[in-house]
């Protein structure tokens, strides 16, 4: 094979393989920095060595089986100089008698992911975490999906991952017992990640369309792993959001809210998916939150036109969901769902009422709620002034650009 | 390896809620778990109001009351326990009685580092 050749397939392999290489060798080694050093020396090696003597039938094990080599060589040569040198040894010792198979490979990217995700680790280090080891985005690339300085994303990184090390947090899949709440926490990572590439919550654009593909596919590879019903209604929920992707922007970047949006513009594969994942998840034990609100995407989904929307059937399922989970959120959601059955009125009544227990006080989309009423029910004073409180609130420039158009169209 | 499970509550309510243990179903856990051979000890604490913090400062102790600081929450008890990571260790200081009232701190015992 000819040297660009070899180059290009080394570089394939990369590309499909190296996250699972790597969940390999954070098991074998139980060392992520380890690992990484491992994995690169292997795909350096692979270079020169596949050149020379052909690509090896079974490259992935071939680049297991070379990282483990490189480790105790690692592990042999920090050996040689640090105090801690007999535990090294040990170490290294029981590297290179320790047996592996490629059976477990695709148990081993589940362990990563549940370990990244590990609730005993920072809240705000789990999804960059995720993002760097089960995606294998770099830091600088996280850092700027989410406005960071990269020194914050990779302090909160090396925190994590000495916390992993000093604490033992076990590189596992969680048993049966721990599985619903470890499980949440997973759904919640994947969530927040796909979140913020949906609605950035700050900055110039409205979306970061690599987010949501790195959420879509990691909720594809939870799913293939691991077919629980909420995990299909994750996915499902994701989809069904990302298929409106097209409609929700103007071409000069402006916001397009759902009533307005062109729905010829849906992306009809990623609806048709999210529905039959949706359906199959309902007919499971144990649907959950996100089963609810996938549904309720589904609602919207299967109207050809934004009148013909079944709210009864919307307002229903807020109503199962919000027993599940009583969130502040969710009763907004259901207001404006109430709103759209009963009239505005209806809803605004409910709105005023969740804002004057105190909830919602800050969230943007509150107050734009009940602005909009407002509106609907000619009370202009009203609707400038829950406009301009939303305003306030509002980091984001297309969305603060919707709001003072709509303050606009008031005068 | 090891992890220290402390067990925080606000004292005065550990003894006095709906769903407070009594003395029998703490004993009834310790022995559980040192039926499973994962105890090494585990002892409840009296009132924060007796305790006494000490440091040595330039060779001089000072002595004063209470504890280092005040919270809340106070410890009331701890666990001295063998897992094999802290999934399991989370395992046992979940299932502590008291975490029903309170809350546990799990903290992994540190080796000491000693060059011969």
């Amino acid at each position: 094979m000819s040297g660009v050749s070899v180059q290009a397939r080394v570089e394939q392999v990369y590309r499909q393989d190296s996250r699972r290489i790597l969940a390999t060798l954070i098991r074998l080694l139980g060392d992520f920095d380890l690992a990484e050093e491992a994995l690169h020396e292997a795909f350096f090696v692979a270079v020169e060595r596949w050149q020379r003597d052909g690509v090896p039938d079974n490259p992935r094990t071939w680049l297991v089986s070379t990282g483990r080599f490189k480790a105790i060589d690692v592990l042999r040569r920090r050996a040689r100089f640090a105090a801690s040198r007999p535990l090294l040894i040990a170490q290294a010792e029981a590297l290179e008698h320790s047996d592996w198979s490629d059976d477990d490979v695709e148990d081993d990217r589940l362990r990563l992911i549940f370990t990244c995700c590990h609730p005993a680790l920072a809240a705000d280090a789990q999804v960059p975490l995720t993002l760097r080891e089960v995606c294998d985005l770099t830091t600088e690339e996280i850092a700027r999906a989410f406005l960071c300085a990269p020194a914050t994303i990779a302090q909160r990184i090396v925190r994590a991952k000495a916390k992993i090390r000093d604490a033992k947090i076990p590189y596992q899949v969680p048993t049966f017992a721990e599985l619903p709440e470890r499980l949440d926490s997973v759904l919640r990572v994947i969530y927040l990640v796909f979140n913020e590439g949906y609605s950035a919550s700050m900055g110039a654009e409205l979306t970061r369309e690599e987010l949501t593909r790195e959420a879509i596919r990691l909720g594809r590879l939870l799913m293939e792993l691991l077919p629980e019903p909420e995990v299909l209604g994750l996915l499902a929920l994701m989809l069904l959001h990302e298929s409106r992707r097209k409609a929700r922007t103007s071409s000069s970047g402006e916001l397009i809210l759902l009533d307005e949006q062109d729905r010829s513009l849906w992306d009809a594969t990623m609806i048709a998916e999210g529905c039959a994942l949706i359906e199959r998840a309902l007919g499971l034990d144990g649907f959950g939150p996100y089963c609810l609100q996938a549904a309720i995407s589904a609602v919207h989904a299967e109207a050809s036109t934004a009148a013909q929307t079944d709210w009864a059937q919307i307002v229903g399922l807020y109503d199962v969901l919000l027993a599940g989970v009583p969130s502040p959120v969710i009763e907004l959601n259901r207001a404006v769902a109430i709103s759209r059955r009963d009239g505005p009125l209806a809803g605004l009544t409910l709105i005023e009422a969740i804002l004057a227990r105190g909830d919602l006080q800050d969230y943007h989309l509150a107050h734009s709620a009940r602005a909009e009423f407002c509106r609907q029910l000619g009370r202009v004073t009203d609707a400038r002034a829950a406009y301009e409180r939303a305003l306030a609130l509002t980091r984001q420039a297309p969305e603060r650009r919707f709001i003072e158009g709509r303050i606009k169209g008031l005068e | 390896m090891k992890y220290l499970c402390l067990v925080y509550s606000n004292e005065k309510q550990l003894h006095s809620l709906p769903e407070s243990p009594r003395d029998e179903e703490c004993m009834a856990y310790a022995e559980s778990i040192q039926g499973s051979g994962r105890m090494l000890a585990a002892e409840a604490l009296e009132s924060v109001q007796t305790a006494t913090t000490v440091r040595m400062r330039n060779g001089k102790m000072s002595i004063t009351d209470g504890p280092f600081a005040e919270t809340k929450e106070q410890l009331a008890g701890f666990y001295l326990i063998d897992a094999k990571d802290l999934n399991e260790a989370l395992q046992v200081a979940g299932h502590i009685p008291a975490a029903r009232v309170g809350c546990v701190e799990v903290r992994p015992v540190r080796q000491l580092n000693l060059e011969r």
